[in-house]
């Protein structure tokens, strides 16, 4: 039986519990003349619950353990012997797996049956052309011992999805049975569904959080598998980034960080004092009819593609300011630059800044805006000294969110920035940066277990790190102002 | 406290300060404010009553053209302040208003420290050369709103940790900073504890003997306490203007003698 089917079967089963414990609440109250506790939908309610949830639960963790557990029995079945000269045994492994699948597929197409199966002999049979037949194909004949493991991967399998279904099935009706004797009048089912349900969301936030320490941790394993056979030293403070393929690389991470803070740094310079004073504007003085336009019309920039942004720097803004201003001054004559890439990411930045910081200022009361008037104090005044210092904090946490945007940003700085990585002061010269780089590690044809691989992880977790220390500054920012301002 | 109107509170000798000629206020198609007369006199608190929604804190904003940061409100006849139309094309209302100082009905100290917001006003009009001169503004104005014993010890502190009744008058504090003529209050008590309501008072009291005050007040009490004269609105129109002790003794129009008896309003 497949999970599909099992899990529609698990639920229809919950349904059928729901009206079950519903209808057997409403007798007992009628039978012993006594008040339910609860409204008669919740005993229904902590019934459907219990049916159905365990089950469910359990049979995501079965079908999460099974292949784990399998792969490794079957891993120990095959012997060194039969790992070609050069091959990894994880190539062996995915051989097993195919033919398992093949050997279903056989099965299904009607060509064999499970008692010729077990008589089939790897060196007997002419298992490859075989398997050929219902589309696996393999590179090589098949060794007794693959073959053997094959079979037994299909048989545990089995064995497993059946034990599977009864597991299930047993704890389906077992909990909903249990819940169902349990009802009587005075069973609190209101407080028991409440509390199921709350452990529910609280289940649903862990799986966010738990998200987020699996993500930490594969940076961490694999960044410590790194500086296993690159030495941090040489990572953090060598100013020299150049991968070779054969080995001997060096992976200083300083031009990459230092690119991502200047094109950061160029993007914020042109984001966050034309955001503020577009949200200056549209919050203060546009009239309702500009603001109705403008505002939507700025937001569509958030909604462009950033390979968009990408392509608009290569063929836009790189030659432009290539031939109009770094070629006349001497400056250099590429056409990717910092300058590009900082450029179009801060145009990118604009409406999230300008967004954000337009709601944080229309948030101000307008009884500060009063105050100020009544003092005799213009509207630039008041603007200046006492609307925007009330906003500074919601500001602050604008400005930063679209500064780990910018860390964060790829398309546009491969493609406006290139990929030279370089330390300079020269904005018109190509530099890169640690995402780009993360990218082109991790796409090349290198070996897994080399540095030049790996280094992507430690780049990602040292990005991590630096952005996770912007978020906490940001916090820390926005608490102490709010101190003082509430 | 003074409980009852007192009769030695006279105004005769006082010249006009604010004269309204024929003042109509619309918001939209609304006629808020309908052929208001009024003659505000100098050194002298006149209280302005009425029920909710009569028009008195409208009448006010206009005093000052704080309405104009409101779209829809249209202001029509003449205000004139010490005989200039304040409602005049030449008039900058930024100008006037430094003239013309407002409380509001809830406190609403700027997000900054007890200094700065006494020292807001000053310095944006240039009042003080240097900084001991603002200190001295502020120290004065501070001791003039009755609180600076309160705050002299934490003038660093934020203006928003004070308690209600210490930020009124904190932002009274502020008003007189700018050297107002004339000193506006929409309901200054509304927000606050009898105690806090009684220093008010008292100030506004003592403010009369530089300023010329207007107060927007719900509590007949305290129009009588504090008012040398008061202005009854009803309904968009000013129904009677006099000596407080006339109005609360002796009212001339019925409407009046309803309202302040608590059987209209």
């Amino acid at each position: 039986m497949s999970a599909g089917i099992l899990s529609l079967i698990v639920i229809g089963l919950g349904v059928l519990g729901y009206f079950l414990g519903r209808g057997r609440a409403l007798s007992l109250a009628t039978a012993t003349g006594r008040k339910l506790h609860s409204l008669p939908g919740y005993y229904g309610q902590s019934v459907a619950l219990f049916t159905a949830v365990p089950a469910l639960l359990l049979m995501a963790a079965w079908l999460f353990l099974q292949p784990v557990l399998i792969d490794s029995r079957v891993n120990a079945m095959i012997p060194d012997s039969v790992i070609p000269e050069g091959g990894a045994r994880s190539l062996v492994m995915a051989d097993v797996r195919r033919i398992a699948d093949g050997l279903d597929a056989m099965m299904a197409d009607g060509g064999i049956s499970e008692n010729e199966l077990d008589q089939m002999r790897a060196d007997i049979t002419n298992i490859r052309s075989r398997l050929a037949n219902v589309g696996v194909a393999l590179g090589s004949d098949v060794p007794v011992a693959v073959f053997d493991a094959a079979k037994e991967m299909r048989q545990s399998s089995k064995t497993g999805a059946l034990a599977m279904t009864i597991a299930v099935l047993v704890l389906t009706l077992g909990a909903g049975g249990w819940t169902l004797m349990r009802i009587n009048t005075d069973l609190r089912a209101r407080n028991i569904s409440e509390n199921f349900v709350k452990a529910l969301l609280i289940g649903a936030s862990l799986v966010a959080i738990l998200t987020t320490v699996g993500i930490v941790s594969s940076l961490l394993f694999e960044t410590i598998n790194f500086f296993k056979i690159y030495p941090a030293k040489d990572f953090f403070f060598s100013t020299v980034w150049n991968p070779q393929f054969r080995g001997g690389s060096d992976l200083g991470i300083l031009p990459l960080l230092w690119g991502t803070f200047y094109v950061s740094l160029v993007a914020l310079l042109v984001a966050v004092p034309v955001g503020l004073m577009i949200a200056i504007y549209l919050a203060e003085y546009a009239s309702k009819h500009v603001r109705s336009v403008a505002k939507p019309a700025i937001e569509v920039l958030a909604g462009i593609p950033t390979i968009v942004y990408g392509l608009f720097a290569l063929i836009t803004v790189g030659p432009f300011l290539r031939d109009y201003i770094a070629e006349p001054l001497g400056l250099g004559s590429s056409s990717s630059s910092v300058l590009t890439a900082g450029l179009v990411m801060g145009i990118m930045l604009i409406p999230f800044v300008s967004s954000l910081s337009d709601d944080i200022i229309n948030a101000v009361p307008q009884s500060m805006r009063d105050g100020s008037y009544g003092l005799g104090a213009t509207q630039s005044e008041t603007i200046k000294q006492v609307v925007l210092p009330a906003a500074l904090p919601g500001v602050v946490g604008a400005v930063l969110l679209a500064a780990s945007r910018a860390i964060g940003e790829t398309m546009i700085v491969v493609m406006g920035a290139g990929a030279a990585a370089k330390l300079g002061l020269n904005p018109f010269e190509a530099m890169t940066t640690v995402t780009v780089k993360i990218v082109s590690q991790l796409t090349g044809d290198t070996e897994f277990a080399s540095p030049e691989t790996l280094v992507a992880f430690a780049l990602g977790l040292t990005l991590f790190v630096f952005t996770l220390g912007l978020n906490i500054l940001a916090l820390y920012i926005v608490r102490k102002y709010r101190e003082q301002y509430e | 406290m003074y409980d009852a109107p007192s009769l030695e509170k006279t105004v005769d000798q006082k010249s006009t300060k604010i004269a309204a000629k024929d003042v109509q206020v619309y918001y939209g198609n609304t006629h808020a404010i309908k052929d208001v007369n009024v003659d505000l006199l100098d050194k002298t608190v006149t209280a302005f009553i009425g029920p909710s929604g009569c028009g008195k804190s409208t009448f006010l904003r206009c005093l000052n053209r704080m309405n104009d940061t409101i779209d829809v409100c249209r202001v029509e006849g003449d205000i004139l302040l010490d005989g200039e139309d304040i409602y005049d094309k030449r008039v900058d209302p930024v100008q006037l208003r430094a003239k013309v100082g407002m409380v509001f009905q809830k406190p609403n100290p700027f997000p900054k420290s007890i200094y700065d917001n006494v020292a807001y006003g000053p310095r944006i009009h240039g009042l003080a050369r240097n900084k001991a001169e603002l200190d001295e503004i502020v120290e004065k104005s501070l001791r003039r709103g009755a609180i600076w014993d309160e705050v002299k010890d934490r003038l660093d502190a934020p203006g928003t940790g004070l308690s209600g009744g210490q930020q009124q008058r904190l932002c009274i504090a502020r008003a007189v900073a700018t050297e107002p003529e004339v000193l506006l209050m929409d309901e200054p008590c509304s927000a606050l504890d009898p105690i806090a309501t009684a220093q008010v008072e008292e100030l506004i009291d003592e403010l009369r003997e530089q300023y010329s005050v207007v107060i927007v007040t719900h509590s007949m009490q305290q129009a009588a306490r504090v008012s040398q004269k008061t202005a009854f609105f009803h309904l968009g129109n000013l129904v009677e203007y006099g000596d407080t002790t006339q109005i609360f003794t002796n009212p001339v129009d019925p409407r009046t003698e309803s309202y302040i008896t608590g059987r209209i309003g």
